[in-house]
């Protein structure tokens, strides 16, 4: 599994770069039908439905991720552009129990790249936060959230190979 | 948390700044006290061109850091700051990680599932009761 990140704490941004076995096509469907985006959405603790995904431009999504306790945390989504089935620029924030921003702890944004490469597809997530407050209280508020468990896990998956 | 781990070439980035004397001598000064880098010029018989080079050899490897106040350029050398961004950054790494993982996993069970895909999806709005 070959995973590779980079992080820019001056920028405040992120990039992922994954390769995932799968042609072009089939890759993007893991982003525009919310059964496959769910899947991959939420860790394994706290599983994420789209209880309404609008995937085009100017769409909204609603979510809610469901912890061991039952306990939801519920997110919404901004689709800002779409170039099928190449690239997917959002925002996400926390929303309330109908998908309404709360206005709690601001936007972060993922811009989604795919591209086909040899043998699969390319994907390339650039995540950025508005200020390091808010990426402070995003991670107080993921290890409240009892994510915690999945760091160790993902860890030894990814030192497998 | 996950400690965030310096790369081998981040660590050679950060000696090979820290290599030169002028360098050291800016970190050390701004460690104590933000400076323009016009002010920093002044304190060194070189250019501004010279030590605005200087500076950013230090901003590439992550030793100061560079915001603008009006017309100056403003360098701070918060270290404490950067590596405290850095291993809140590394928390989100982790996130997309585990998402990459499970991308992968979703694909693997193309191969191993009989079942068709969900045709209902793409550009649909899909509301699905709940409490």
């Amino acid at each position: 599994m070959n995973v590779t990140t980079h992080t820019d704490p001056e920028a405040l941004t992120l990039t992922t770069t994954t390769e995932l076995a799968a042609s072009l096509e089939r890759a993007w469907r893991l982003v525009s039908d919310p059964r496959q985006l769910e899947r991959w959405w939420g860790p394994p603790e706290w599983p994420a439905t789209f209880v309404r995904y609008e995937f085009v431009p100017g769409g909204r999504a609603h979510y809610f991720m469901q912890g061991p306790d039952g306990e939801r945390m519920h997110g919404m989504w901004r689709i800002l552009s779409i170039t099928e089935p190449r690239e997917v620029s959002i925002e996400d924030e926390f929303a309330d129990d109908h998908g309404e921003p709360s206005g709690d702890i601001g936007v972060t944004t993922a811009l989604l790249t795919f591209e086909p490469i040899d043998g699969g597809t390319r994907l390339t997530i650039l995540s950025g936060f508005a200020s390091a407050e808010q990426l402070e209280e995003m991670v107080k508020m993921g290890m409240e959230e009892g994510m915690r468990e999945a760091i160790g896990q993902i860890d030894a998956l990814l030192s497998e190979d | 948390m996950v400690v965030y781990e310096l790369t081998d070439s981040e660590v050679d980035a950060m000696f090979r700044a820290l290599a030169d004397a002028t360098r050291r001598d800016i970190v050390n000064r701004v460690l104590h006290e933000n400076a323009s880098v016009s002010r920093l010029a002044e304190r060194y018989d070189m250019s501004f061109a010279a030590v605005q080079k200087h500076v950013a050899v230090l901003q590439a490897a992550g030793l100061v850091t560079k915001s603008r106040r009006g017309r100056e350029q403003i360098v701070s050398g918060n270290l404490a700051s950067i590596h405290h961004i850095q291993k809140l950054l590394s928390h989100f790494e982790t996130v997309w990680k585990q998402r990459a993982l499970q991308m992968a996993e979703v694909l693997r069970d193309d191969a191993t599932t009989e079942a068709p895909p969900n045709p209902a999806s793409s550009g649909a709005r899909v509301d699905i009761p709940h409490d």
